[in-house]
């Protein structure tokens, strides 16, 4: 029987797998004790339960169970991972690598480090401005004074700000058409002062798998370190540490079935990487992490890494078999559709698609009963669709005009069918009711319309 | 975000969708926004010759909001003079609708579509008069 409303969102985050809530219920009740109380039972029985998970958790990307770090989730082991990594080897570079479609956890880390960096240099510069003057300067006048002075030929300032060690200079990496990175742009973009590359295994929005091994490759012949947010990737294709010589790999439970609130960062050992923390206290997980552990909700991430690691390989082509069937479906009822985003290096449950000349704001209210996301952000002030379809070269239009299905380990071949029925219904209503369809059937060339922008 | 009743009663059964023969003399059109930002509308207003809006067509290609408004002006200009339809702001449209401040712009794309309707079809009247009066002219001249 179909139940609705039908989930296929599971890029935002899975349902917990009732064997995963099952593991987890007794250290929501009676074995509460906190994994670190070192002198009596129940801190003894939660810390076991705590080392069972880091095993398994350790176990799906192939790392030692010493190498992982608990946090609250990947956006924390984003921050850590940068920040720390920025912070640890200060005296060693100030330079990173990402790329433009990276998760706001990293892209915005990367703008408060270059913000930082550029508070300082504009204290320095205050600061010089003021000897230089003979008097005091006010922030609104260092953009006039810094030219009257030119300090960029000034030789003490610049040898104060050689001295910086203060946040980061970040190289946002532009990606190809399919969504993939191109490895030569990163040779090209690594530098003498460069200590991070930050590469997701694959993105949120279009399920592009990046090519983590070759990636790892480069960066250890060029000896920076590679960090990796593998959430999206973790538990669906084959990811190994060693395979992609990652140095940092950000990865969260609940997108593999588990609960929200619990994440991990691996940080090698051999070669040992450091970081400096972000939250001091009690010294847990190494000191890289303190804070008391969430016992329960790491028993879960354990146990869904178990479920995903031992059945990722039948998973996953179930997956692909019913992403395949849901393209092929709408692809029989509508014309003009448009795949983001690689389809050959692709998360099995992911498909991204732009029905042209429908808004795709429009079109999740006409499916209400599926659940599914859009590109388009008509809701925010700025109106700017998706920035990870944009940086694939993809006109605002169709950006506007897409939709994110995420499948995942509950949907069924009943569920497909109806959202291809209900999706071909829907969007031909609106096509008939779309200016743009009409004209386009016309054979009018949308763009050599004048529009009014608003 | 929650859609109000009356948005979700205009996008499920929107009023007057389709489209009017823009090369009819009493018809008006008006085609704003852009497909870049999100959303395009285009009105279509049929004037009698009293100067009356007889009929009223909308497409638009946009959320939910911005089908409800224009389905909402289709409805609200039918029977007015131009110059009365002239008159209905974005302001009443988003009250109407109870549109949130994230929204407001669908309703401003509405007004703005009455406005370039009514226009269209002002200038098309012009474009009609001038030769005659041309002709009158020439004819005064003669005599």
């Amino acid at each position: 029987m179909l139940k609705l409303p039908i989930y296929m969102d599971n890029h935002a985050t899975t349902p917990i797998d009732p064997r995963v809530l099952e593991a987890m219920r007794p250290y929501l009740a009676e074995d509460f004790g906190n994994a670190a109380s070192r002198n009596h039972s129940f801190g003894w029985k939660a810390e076991a339960a705590v080392e069972l998970a880091r095993k398994q958790v350790a176990a799906l990307i192939g790392a030692s169970d010493k190498e992982i770090v608990f946090t609250s989730g990947a956006t924390e082991s984003d921050n850590l991972a940068l920040k720390g990594a920025v912070e640890f080897y200060k005296d060693k570079g100030d330079h990173l690598i990402t790329l433009k479609t990276e998760h706001k956890a990293i892209l915005d880390t990367c703008k408060r480090l270059e913000r930082m960096r550029q508070e300082r240099l504009d204290e320095l510069k205050m600061m010089r401005l003021s000897e230089l003057a003979d008097r005091d300067v006010t922030p609104e006048e260092l953009a006039t004074l810094e030219i009257k002075f030119d300090l960029e030929k000034d030789a003490v300032y610049q040898r104060w700000v050689a001295k910086v060690r203060t946040g980061a200079r970040v190289t946002y990496l532009d990606v190809k058409k399919d969504g993939l990175v191109d490895l030569e742009q990163l040779k090209a973009a690594i530098t003498d002062r460069t200590i991070l590359v930050s590469i997701m295994l694959a993105n949120n929005e279009i399920g592009v798998v990046q090519p983590v091994n070759e990636i790892g490759k480069i960066c250890r012949e060029r000896g920076v370190l590679f960090h990796s947010d593998a959430v999206q990737g973790l538990g669906k294709v084959p990811f190994s540490v060693d395979e992609a010589k990652a140095d940092l790999v950000s990865i969260t439970s609940h997108k593999i079935y588990g609960p929200k609130g619990v994440g991990a960062l691996y940080v090698r050992r051999k070669p040992r990487v450091r970081i400096a923390p972000s939250i001091d206290g009690g010294g847990h997980e190494r000191g890289m992490r303190s804070g008391t552990l969430n016992v329960a909700a790491i028993v879960g991430f354990g146990k869904a890494a178990e479920l995903s690691r031992t059945e990722m390989a039948s998973e996953a082509a179930r997956l692909e078999g019913l992403r395949d069937r849901l393209l092929k479906g709408l692809q029989s009822k509508l014309d003009m559709l448009v795949i983001n985003g690689s389809m050959e290096h692709r998360l099995p449950g992911n498909l991204n698609i732009s029905f042209a000349y429908v808004e795709g704001e429009a079109l999740m209210m006409a499916i209400k009963d599926v659940a599914v996301s859009s590109g388009s952000a008509c809701t925010s002030a700025s109106l700017e669709p998706s920035y990870v379809l944009r940086a694939c070269g993809i006109e605002e239009d169709m950006a506007h005009s897409s939709i994110r299905f995420g499948i995942g380990r509950f949907n069924t071949e009943e569920e497909i069918d109806f959202v291809i029925e209900l999706m071909g219904k829907s969007v031909t209503r609106l096509r008939e009711m779309s200016p743009l369809y009409e004209m386009a059937k016309e054979g009018i060339d949308l763009k050599s319309v004048s529009w009014t922008a608003h | 975000m929650a859609y109000s009743d009356k948005v979700l009663e205009h996008y499920e059964k929107p009023r007057n969708v389709g489209t009017l023969d823009k090369d009819d003399p009493n018809v008006g059109t008006g085609l704003v926004g852009a497909p870049a930002c999100g959303d395009v509308m285009r009105l279509q207003l049929k004037v009698s010759d009293a100067g009356i809006i007889q009929d009223a067509r909308f497409k638009t290609f946009g959320c939910g909001s911005a089908i409800a408004s224009s389905s909402l002006v289709t409805e609200w200009v039918k029977g007015k003079t131009l110059e009365e339809a002239g008159k209905i702001t974005n302001v009443e449209v988003a009250k109407e609708l109870s549109l949130p401040p994230v929204k407001i712009h669908c309703s401003v794309l509405a007004e703005d579509a009455i406005k370039a309707a009514i226009a269209d079809f002002q200038k098309k009247r012009a474009a009609r008069a001038t030769p005659a009066t041309a002709a009158a002219a020439t004819a005064e001249t003669v005599k």
